[in-house]
C-alpha cells in the first residue's frame, strides 16, 4: 500500500480543513457545468483567459484568489449576468447539463431562474419581506400557493422563525445577516438547480457568516453551489472542490489576465497543492 | 530647537473676525432674498385683502369691479393643470425610462436627444407660445381652446418632467436591478416592477413642481389666445381665460377697484401654487427612501 504524501504545509494553519468530499466522490456525481477554454473581455481588455473546469452536482465549489483575478467575472458567466454589461464578451464554451449555455437558442431569462445568484452586498428590494420572496415566482408566473412557497423558501434559508410574524414589514428593516438570508430565500423561491454566491458573507459579521456557511452545508444536499470567496478559511470550511485563480501579468505591463491556476479537492489545495503559486497563496506568502 | 509648535497663519483674532464677517455676509444675503419675497407677499396681501371673498371665487367677470369674479379663470386654470398632468406625466416618464434604461449611450442620436432635452428646459415659454399658435391653434386647427392651452403648457414643462423622472430613475441603485435580473425577470419586468415603483416619489415631486410652474405661465397663454373677457364656464373645446391672464387684464384696467381685484386674484393663484408645492414636499419627505 502506498504511503500518503505527507502534507507540505502545516495544515493546522487553516483550521478544519476538509469537511468536504474527496475528489473521487465528487467526480462520481453528474456534471452540472463543463467549461472549456473560457475567456472574458470587457471592451477589448481581456479579464479572464483559458479557463476550464467541471462542476458536479450537489457539491460546493469555491473560487479563491487575490483581488482582480476574474473570480467574480467568471462566476457571472454561469448565469449570463455578463450579458447585462455593455462591452462584455464571452468566448469559449460553457455547457450546462451538456447544453451550450451561450447558444442562440438559449433564453437568458429562463437560465437565470434555474441558476440563481446571491450577491456580495445584500440587495433586498425596497418592498415587504413577503413581496421580496414572492417577486420571482410572480414574474415567472409560477403556479401554486404563493403563501406556501414563501414559507417554504424562508424555512429553507433558516429565516422563517425570525420573520414569520412580520412578513408584511419592509425588508430593509432586517439586519445584514437576515437580509442576506432573505436574498438566499428569494433565490430559492424560484426552485433553482444551482446557486451562485459571490462573496456572500464578506459584508457580514462572523456569527452571520457561520450561519450562512451552515446553510450552505444544508443546501448542498439539494442544490449545486458555487461560491467566490476571499476568505481561505471559509473555502476550507465549506467547499468540496476549490479553484485557485491568479493573475498573469503581460510582459510589457499592458494587461492583467485572470487565469485558473489549479482546481482540485479542497483538502489537496490546502495541504499538498501541485502548483507553487497555489502554495504561495494558501500559505499567505502573497495575496 | 524649540519645542513650541510653529505659529499659525494669521492671528487667532483675525481668523475669528473673518469667520464672523462671512457669517454676517451670508445672513445679509438671506435677508435680502427672503425680505424681498416677504415684502412682495405682504404688499399683495394688503392690497388684495378687501376683495378676497367668495364672490371672487364663484362670480363671473363684469365691467363693475364691485361685481366681478374670477370663476371662469380659476376653473380654466384648474382644467389646464389637469391637462398638463395628463399629458406630461406619461410622455415624460416613458421618455425618461427610454433614456435611462433602454438607450445605448454610445449611439450618437441618443446623446443628441440627451443634450436637447436639457436645452428645451431652458427655452423661454413665449417661444412655446408662438410654436403652439402656429402648429396647434392654426396648424392642426383646434383653435383658441382649452385643449390647445393644455398642450402648449405640456410642451413647456415636459423637459422638466423628463429631467426630474430621469433623476428619480437614476437614483434607484443598480443592485436592485441586478437582483431582479438574477431571478429571471425580463427587462420590462425589472423596469415596471422594481425601478418605476421605487422612483415614483421622485417622479411625483418633479411632476407637481412642473405643474405648479405651468399653472403660473402667462405669456404662452396670451399668445394662443386666452381671451380677455370670458363670462362663462370654460369647456375643453371652447374659448377660455386663465387666472394669470385674468390678473394681467385686470391690472390694465383704469378703475382702481380692478387693481384690488387683481391683487386678490394673485393671492388665489399663490394659494393654488403653494398648495401644490406643499403636496410635493410632503410626498418627498414621506417617501424618502433609505437604500
Amino acid at each position: 500500500m502506498t504511503q500518503m504524501e505527507a502534507p507540505r504545509i502545516d495544515s493546522g494553519r487553516i483550521a478544519e480543513v476538509s469537511r468536504g468530499l474527496d475528489r473521487s466522490e465528487v467526480e462520481r456525481r453528474e456534471k452540472v457545468f463543463s467549461v472549456f477554454d473560457l475567456s472574458v473581455s470587457y471592451s477589448g481588455t481581456t479579464a479572464l483567459e483559458g479557463v476550464a473546469l467541471d462542476v458536479h452536482r450537489n457539491t460546493v465549489t469555491a473560487f479563491i484568489g487575490p483581488s482582480g483575478c476574474g473570480k467574480s467575472t467568471f462566476i457571472r458567466c454561469f448565469n449570463r449576468m455578463n450579458d447585462l454589461i455593455p462591452g462584455a464578451k464571452v468566448e469559449g464554451t460553457v455547457l450546462y447539463h451538456s447544453e451550450d449555455l451561450y447558444s442562440r437558442d438559449v433564453d437568458a431569462v429562463e437560465i437565470r431562474r434555474r441558476i440563481g445568484m446571491v450577491f456580495q452586498k445584500p440587495n433586498p428590494f425596497p418592498k415587504s419581506i413577503y413581496d421580496n420572496i414572492a417577486f420571482g415566482p410572480r414574474v415567472l408566473g409560477m403556479k401554486g400557493s404563493l403563501d406556501e412557497r414563501v414559507e417554504w423558501a424562508l424555512r429553507q434559508a433558516a429565516l422563517w422563525d425570525e420573520v414569520k410574524d412580520r412578513l408584511k414589514d419592509g425588508a430593509l428593516g432586517l439586519s445584514g445577516g437576515q437580509q442576506q438570508r432573505l436574498c438566499i430565500a428569494r433565490a430559492l423561491a424560484v426552485e433553482p438547480d444551482v446557486i451562485l454566491m459571490d462573496e456572500p458573507a464578506s459584508a457580514l459579521d462572523p456569527i452571520s457568516t457561520t450561519r450562512i456557511e451552515d446553510l450552505m452545508h444544508e443546501l448542498k444536499r439539494e442544490y449545486t453551489i458555487i461560491i467566490v470567496t476571499h476568505n481561505m478559511q471559509q473555502a476550507a470550511r465549506v467547499a468540496d472542490m476549490t479553484a485557485f485563480f491568479s493573475v498573469n501579468m503581460e510582459g510589457d505591463g499592458s494587461g492583467r489576465r485572470g487565469i485558473l491556476v489549479e482546481y482540485d479537492a479542497t483538502t489537496k489545495i490546502f495541504t499538498t497543492p501541485s502548483d507553487k503559486r497555489t502554495e504561495d497563496y494558501v500559505t499567505g506568502r502573497f495575496g | 530647537m524649540s519645542s513650541i509648535p510653529a505659529p499659525l497663519e494669521g492671528s487667532p483674532k483675525r481668523r475669528a473676525w473673518r469667520n464672523r464677517l462671512f457669517q454676517v455676509a451670508m445672513l445679509s444675503c438671506m435677508f435680502v432674498a427672503f425680505g424681498t419675497l416677504a415684502v412682495l407677499l405682504a404688499d399683495t396681501l394688503i392690497t388684495g385683502w378687501p376683495e378676497l371673498s367668495s364672490r371672487l371665487l364663484t362670480g363671473l367677470p363684469s365691467t363693475e369691479p364691485g361685481e366681478a369674479g374670477a370663476r371662469p379663470a380659476i376653473l380654466a386654470t384648474l382644467y389646464l393643470g389637469l391637462l398638463v398632468l395628463l399629458f406630461s406625466v406619461p410622455i415624460g416618464v416613458l421618455t425618461a425610462i427610454y433614456l435611462e434604461e433602454y438607450a445605448d449611450r454610445t449611439r450618437w442620436w441618443n446623446r443628441a436627444i440627451e443634450v436637447n432635452i436639457q436645452n428645451l428646459a431652458a427655452v423661454p415659454a413665449i417661444v412655446y407660445g408662438i410654436l403652439g399658435l402656429a402648429f396647434i391653434v392654426r396648424g392642426i386647427g383646434v383653435g383658441r381652446v382649452v385643449l390647445a392651452g393644455g398642450l402648449i403648457l405640456t410642451l413647456v414643462v415636459l423637459p422638466t418632467v423628463v429631467v426630474a423622472s430621469r433623476e428619480a430613475i437614476r437614483a434607484v441603485p443598480d443592485s436592485i436591478r441586478q437582483g431582479a435580473f438574477a431571478l429571471g425577470a425580463t427587462k420590462w419586468q425589472v423596469v415596471w416592477r422594481q425601478v418605476l415603483p421605487a422612483s415614483i416619489p421622485g417622479i411625483a415631486t418633479g411632476s407637481i413642481l412642473a405643474l405648479s410652474r405651468a399653472v403660473g405661465e402667462t405669456a404662452p397663454l396670451i399668445m394662443v389666445g386666452a381671451i380677455t373677457y370670458v363670462a362663462f364656464n370654460p369647456s375643453l373645446l371652447g374659448p377660455y381665460t386663465a387666472l394669470p391672464v385674468q390678473i394681467y387684464n385686470w391690472t390694465k384696467q383704469p378703475d382702481p377697484g380692478f387693481q384690488t381685484l387683481a391683487a386678490a386674484a394673485a393671492i388665489v393663484l399663490l394659494v393654488i401654487v403653494l398648495s401644490m408645492n406643499a403636496v410635493a414636499i410632503f410626498l418627498r419627505n414621506r417617501y424618502r427612501k433609505q437604500w
